[in-house]
C-alpha cells in the first residue's frame, strides 16, 4: 500500500512546462530520493506536493485521499511533515518553544488564550529534541544556533505531528560533508524506527546512493527513471542528463 | 446630470489628475530606488505652492509666475537632495518602520517651518499670466489654465518615460528599482544615484505644488491631504511604476470628479449626497484594487528587501524584580488621588497617561508580536470614542454600557479593516491601515447629521460618582491594568505565540498548520477592541470628541510611543506611552511649534535610540548582570 501516489502531475509557468505528467508512488516506510539536474522541476514538484503551488492537472492521493490543491496547513493536518531548503525556524522563540509550537498546533490549541504556551507539551518537545540530539540547546534562542543545528531542530518540528510522510527539500543544502552524512543517517534511523515514509530531493550523490531505498530522476519536468541505486547508476538516460555521454557515477560512489 | 455635463466633469478630473500625478510619480520613483516611502512628499508639494506664491507675488508678472514655477521645482529639488544627504542616508539600512517615522518627523518639521515663514493664513496666488481666460468646451467654460494642466501631465509622463528608457541615468534608476544591491555590486555610486533620484522626485512634487498656485490657495493642511492622495494613487498604480502612477491618478481624479458631478441623488428611501463621498470613494477604489491586484494595477511584486531586522529575545515571564516594580508603580498610582489633593492637574495628567498606555499597548500587540505596522490605529480609538459618545448623546445609554459598547464598535471596525490589512505586509499594510483611518476620519467629518461634523460630539460627561476626577482616574486605572494584563496574557498563550510564529516565518508557520492570516486577523481585531476602550475612556474624560482628536496625528503618536518605549519589550509601550503623554501634556503645550519639537524627538529616537527606552534599559541590565 503506498502512502502517497502521484498521478500525472503537471504545472506550467507561462510557456515553461516545469513539471509534466509526473507519476510515482511512495511505499510505507520508504526512503525515496528525487534527483535531477538544476531546472529539472524538483522544487516545483515538491512545492506542489506540500501545497505551496496548485498543480495545473493531476492527482495526489495521500492514503487514498486526493490532496491536490489543498493549502499547506491542510496537508500538514493530514500527516505530512516538511523541512525547507533554507531552514526556517521561529527566531524569536527558544529551541524547545519552536517544537512546542508545532505540538500546540497538532493538538488544536492555537486559539487558546489563557494557559501559557511555554507550559504546554514541554516534555514531549524535549523528548523530540532528545531524539535529534538537541536536548542540551532546548532553552537557547533558536536564531543563535549553527545552521546544522537549525536543520536538526527543523526535523524535530517536522516530526511533531507524527507524520506518515516527511518531505525534505534538499535537507543537506549548505552543510559540510560530515554534517551531511550525520543528518541523513539520523533521518534514516528515525524514519525506520517510526515507519515514516520520506521523499527528499538532494544534490549530493554520495548521500543519495548511500541512503535512498529508491531513486526517481527528473529531467526537464519529466520523470525519466525510477528504481534502486544500482538501476539508476546503470541507466543510460540518467547518465546522459547528468554527464552527457560516456561518464558514469562510478567515481561519485566510493 | 446630462451627458455633456458628465463629459465636462471628466475633463475637470483630468486636470486634477495631473496634480496627483506629479506628487505620486515622485513618491513612486523614490520608493522604487531607495525603498523609502517618503511621507514628507506631501510637504514638499505644499512647499512648492508656498514658494511659487512668493515668487509670483514678489517678482510678479509672467516672469514671476512662470519663471517662479520652474525656479520652485529646482529649489524644492535642492531641498530634497539636502534631506537625502543629511537624514535619509543614515537610515537606509534601518527597519522600514523607522524610515517611515523619520520621514513623518520631516512632515512635522516642514509644517512648522512653513507656519513660521508664511504664517497661518491661506495664501491665494495670482492667476496665470497669459492663461487667464476660458475656452468653450461642450457648451461650458473651461479655464484655459485647466486645459494647460490637462496637457502638462502627459507631457511630463512622456519626458520621464524617455529619460528612463534612453539615458544612462534612466537605466540606472530602472536597474536599481529591480535590484539595488546588484547595482551597488556592479560599482555604481549608489549615494549619487539615490540623491539624484530623491532630488528629481522632490522637484516633481515641488513642480506639482507650484502649478496649483493659480488654482488653490496655499494651505498648511495640504501636506497630509496630498500625501494620503498620493498613497492611494501609488498603491493603486503600483509602486515604482510611472505609467501606473498616471493611470491611477486619472482613475482616482475621475472617480472624485464624477462623485462631485453626480451630487445629491434621491433614492426614494432617502437622498445621498455623492459629492461628500469623494474621500470614501477614493479609498474604496484602493481597497478593491488591492484585493484584486495586491501590488497595484501596473506594479510587480516587490523584490525581497534584504534588510537586517533587529533580532528579538525570546519572551520570558516577568522576573520577581519586574513584578515587584509593577506592584510599586500600581501602589503609587492608587495613592495618586491622595497626593493630588493639592494639585488636581496631576490626576488629569494621570488619566491622559493611562489612556495613552491602553492605546499604545494595543498598538504594540499587533506591531511587535504581530509584525503589522499599523499607521491607522487612531481609527479604532475614534470608533470607540464616537461609539460611546453617540450612544450616550443619542440613546441616553448609561456610561457603563457605553464603555462596554466602545470596544465592540471598535472590534467591528477592526474585523472589517483587518480582513483586508492582513492580506498585505510592509509598506503596503502601513498605507492601507492609514487609508482606513482616513476613511473613518472622513466619515466622521462629513456625516454631520450623526457626528456633528467638525464640531464633534460635546457634553459627554460621566455621571456621579465618576464626575469626580479622582474616581474617574481610578476607573481608568482599573481598565488600563486589566487591558495591559489581558494583552500580556494573550501574548504568553498559544495565540500570542502563533502570532509571533506567523511574523517570524509565515512559511514555516503555515507548514505546521497555523492559519497565519486568520491568526493575524484576530490579533488585529483584539488590538482594535482594546484600543476602543481607550477611545471610550477618552470621550468621557474630555467630555467631548471631535474629528481632530482621531486624525492621523494620533496614529503617529501611537507609533512614537511604542518605538520610544521599545518595540521588542512588553513593558516598552507602557514606558513609552507614559513618557510621551507626559511630555505632550507638559513640554509641548508650552510652545506654538510643538510639531517641530515632536519631529525632532522622533528623529532623535530613530537615529540614536532605535531600541527605545525600555529596550535600552533592558540591554543595559543584561550587560550589568550577566
Amino acid at each position: 500500500m503506498s502512502v502517497l501516489e502521484v498521478r500525472s502531475l503537471s504545472k506550467a509557468f507561462g510557456g515553461v512546462r516545469a513539471v509534466s505528467e509526473v507519476s510515482f508512488a511512495i511505499g510505507q516506510g520508504q526512503f525515496l530520493a528525487m534527483i535531477g539536474p538544476n531546472g529539472a522541476g524538483k522544487t516545483t514538484c515538491f512545492n506542489i506536493i506540500n501545497g505551496q503551488l496548485a498543480p495545473d492537472s493531476g492527482d495526489m492521493l495521500l492514503a487514498g485521499k486526493n490532496i491536490a490543491g489543498l493549502q499547506p496547513r491542510a496537508i500538514w493536518r493530514l500527516g505530512v511533515g516538511r523541512t525547507f531548503q533554507v531552514a526556517a525556524t521561529f527566531g524569536s522563540m527558544t529551541v524547545v518553544e519552536n517544537v512546542q509550537m508545532a505540538l500546540i498546533s497538532h493538538a488544536g490549541e492555537i486559539y487558546r488564550l489563557w494557559r501559557p504556551a511555554a507550559s504546554r507539551h514541554r516534555e514531549a518537545a524535549l523528548a523530540l529534541l532528545e531524539q535529534v540530539g538537541m536536548r542540551q540547546a532546548a532553552d537557547r534562542p533558536s536564531r543563535e544556533l549553527a545552521y546544522g543545528d537549525v536543520k536538526r531542530v527543523e526535523l524535530a518540528i517536522a516530526l511533531a505531528n507524527e507524520p506518515r510522510l516527511l518531505l525534505m527539500d534538499e535537507p543537506t543544502a549548505g552543510m559540510g560533508a560530515g554534517e551531511r552524512h550525520d543528518l541523513i543517517a539520523l533521518v534514516k534511523r528515525l524514519v525506520v524506527e517510526r515507519g515514516i515514509s520520506v521523499l527528499f530531493t538532494e544534490h549530493s550523490m554520495d548521500v543519495v546512493f548511500a541512503f535512498a531505498d529508491r531513486i526517481i530522476v527528473l529531467a526537464r519536468g519529466r520523470l525519466i527513471a525510477d528504481g534502486d541505486a544500482a538501476a539508476i547508476r546503470d541507466n543510460a538516460q540518467v547518465r546522459e542528463v547528468y554527464f552527457g555521454t560516456g561518464k558514469t557515477f562510478a567515481g561519485a560512489v566510493s | 446630470m446630462t451627458f455633456t455635463g458628465f463629459l465636462f466633469q471628466a475633463l475637470n478630473g483630468l486636470s486634477t489628475a495631473s496634480g496627483l500625478f506629479f506628487i505620486a510619480v515622485g513618491l513612486s520613483l523614490i520608493f522604487g530606488v531607495t525603498r523609502i516611502v517618503n511621507i514628507a512628499h506631501g510637504s514638499l508639494y505644499m512647499l512648492g505652492t508656498y514658494i511659487a506664491y512668493t515668487f509670483a507675488t514678489r517678482i510678479g508678472g509672467a516672469l514671476g509666475f512662470w519663471g517662479g514655477i520652474v525656479a520652485t521645482a529646482i529649489l524644492v529639488g535642492v531641498i530634497g537632495a539636502l534631506i537625502e544627504v543629511v537624514l535619509l542616508r543614515r537610515i537606509y539600512r534601518a527597519p522600514e518602520l523607522f524610515q517611515l517615522l523619520a520621514t513623518f518627523a520631516l512632515v512635522l518639521i516642514i509644517n512648522d517651518a512653513t507656519l513660521w515663514l508664511w504664517g497661518p493664513e491661506d495664501l491665494l496666488g495670482p492667476r496665470a499670466p497669459g492663461l487667464r481666460g476660458a475656452i468653450e468646451v461642450l457648451g461650458r467654460q473651461l479655464p484655459s489654465y485647466d486645459l494647460f494642466l490637462i496637457v502638462i501631465g502627459p507631457l511630463v509622463l512622456l519626458a520621464l518615460h524617455f529619460t528612463l528608457a534612453g539615458t544612462r541615468f534612466g537605466r540606472l534608476v530602472r536597474a536599481a528599482t529591480q535590484d539595488r544591491e546588484m547595482v551597488g555590486a556592479l560599482g555604481v555610486n549608489q549615494a549619487m544615484l539615490f540623491t539624484a533620484v530623491f532630488a528629481l522626485g522632490a522637484g516633481l512634487a515641488g513642480f506639482g505644488g507650484a502649478l496649483q498656485v493659480a488654482r488653490e490657495p496655499a494651505n498648511l493642511a495640504t501636506d497630509l491631504t496630498a500625501i494620503s492622495d498620493a498613497f492611494v494613487v501609488v498603491v493603486v498604480g503600483g509602486m515604482g511604476s510611472i505609467s501606473g502612477a498616471y493611470l491611477a491618478a486619472v482613475i482616482i481624479a475621475e472617480v472624485k470628479a464624477i462623485c462631485i458631478g453626480i451630487g445629491v441623488v434621491d433614492f426614494g428611501f432617502g437622498s445621498v449626497n455623492f459629492s461628500k463621498l469623494t474621500l470614501v470613494a477614493e479609498f474604496l477604489v484602493m481597497a478593491v484594487v488591492l484585493i484584486a491586484r495586491p501590488y497595484g494595477l501596473l506594479g510587480r511584486a516587490q523584490a525581497v528587501v534584504r534588510s537586517i531586522a533587529e533580532p528579538e529575545e525570546p519572551l520570558r515571564p516577568a522576573t520577581p524584580a519586574l513584578k515587584a516594580l509593577g506592584a510599586v508603580v500600581l501602589a503609587l498610582l492608587l495613592c495618586l488621588p491622595l497626593l493630588a489633593q493639592s494639585s488636581p492637574y496631576l490626576l488629569i495628567l494621570g488619566i491622559d497617561v493611562l489612556i495613552a498606555v491602553i492605546f499604545a499597548a494595543s498598538l504594540h500587540f499587533i506591531m511587535g508580536p504581530g509584525g503589522m505596522h499599523s499607521f491607522g490605529h487612531a481609527a479604532y480609538f475614534g470608533l470607540g470614542a464616537y461609539g460611546a459618545a453617540l450612544l450616550v448623546k443619542g440613546l441616553a445609554v448609561p456610561m457603563g454600557l457605553a464603555l462596554v459598547a466602545a470596544p465592540l464598535v471598535a472590534l467591528a471596525g477592526a474585523l472589517l479593516f483587518g480582513w483586508f490589512a492582513v492580506r498585505l505586509s510592509g509598506v503596503y499594510l502601513a498605507m492601507l491601515t492609514l487609508a482606513f483611518a482616513q476613511i473613518v476620519w472622513a466619515t466622521v467629518f462629513q456625516w454631520e447629521e450623526l457626528t456633528g461634523g467638525s464640531n464633534g460630539v460635546i457634553g459627554v460627561w460621566p455621571p456621579p460618582p465618576f464626575d469626580r476626577t479622582s474616581v474617574y482616574f481610578l476607573l481608568t486605572l482599573a481598565l488600563a491594568v486589566i487591558a495591559v494584563l489581558l494583552l500580556r496574557r494573550l501574548l504568553f498563550a498559544p495565540f500570542g505565540y502563533a502570532m509571533r510564529a506567523g511574523r517570524d516565518s509565515a512559511l514555516r508557520a503555515e507548514a505546521i498548520g497555523i492559519d497565519v492570516k486568520r491568526v493575524h486577523w484576530l490579533g488585529f481585531a483584539v488590538a482594535g477592541a482594546v484600543c476602543g476602550v481607550a477611545g471610550g475612556l477618552f470621550a468621557f474624560a474630555k467630555g467631548s470628541i471631535s474629528p481632530e482628536t482621531i486624525h492621523i496625528n494620533r496614529s503617529i503618536d501611537g507609533l512614537v510611543m511604542v518605538l520610544l518605549g521599545g518595540i521588542q519589550t512588553l513593558s516598552g509601550p507602557i514606558v513609552g506611552a507614559s513618557v510621551f503623554a507626559t511630555l505632550q501634556d507638559t513640554v509641548m503645550r508650552q510652545t506654538e511649534y510643538w510639531r517641530a519639537l515632536l519631529g525632532l524627538i522622533i528623529l532623535l529616537l530613530v537615529l540614536a535610540f532605535p531600541q527605545g527606552i525600555a529596550g535600552a534599559l533592558a540591554a543595559l541590565w543584561r550587560r550589568v548582570k550577566p
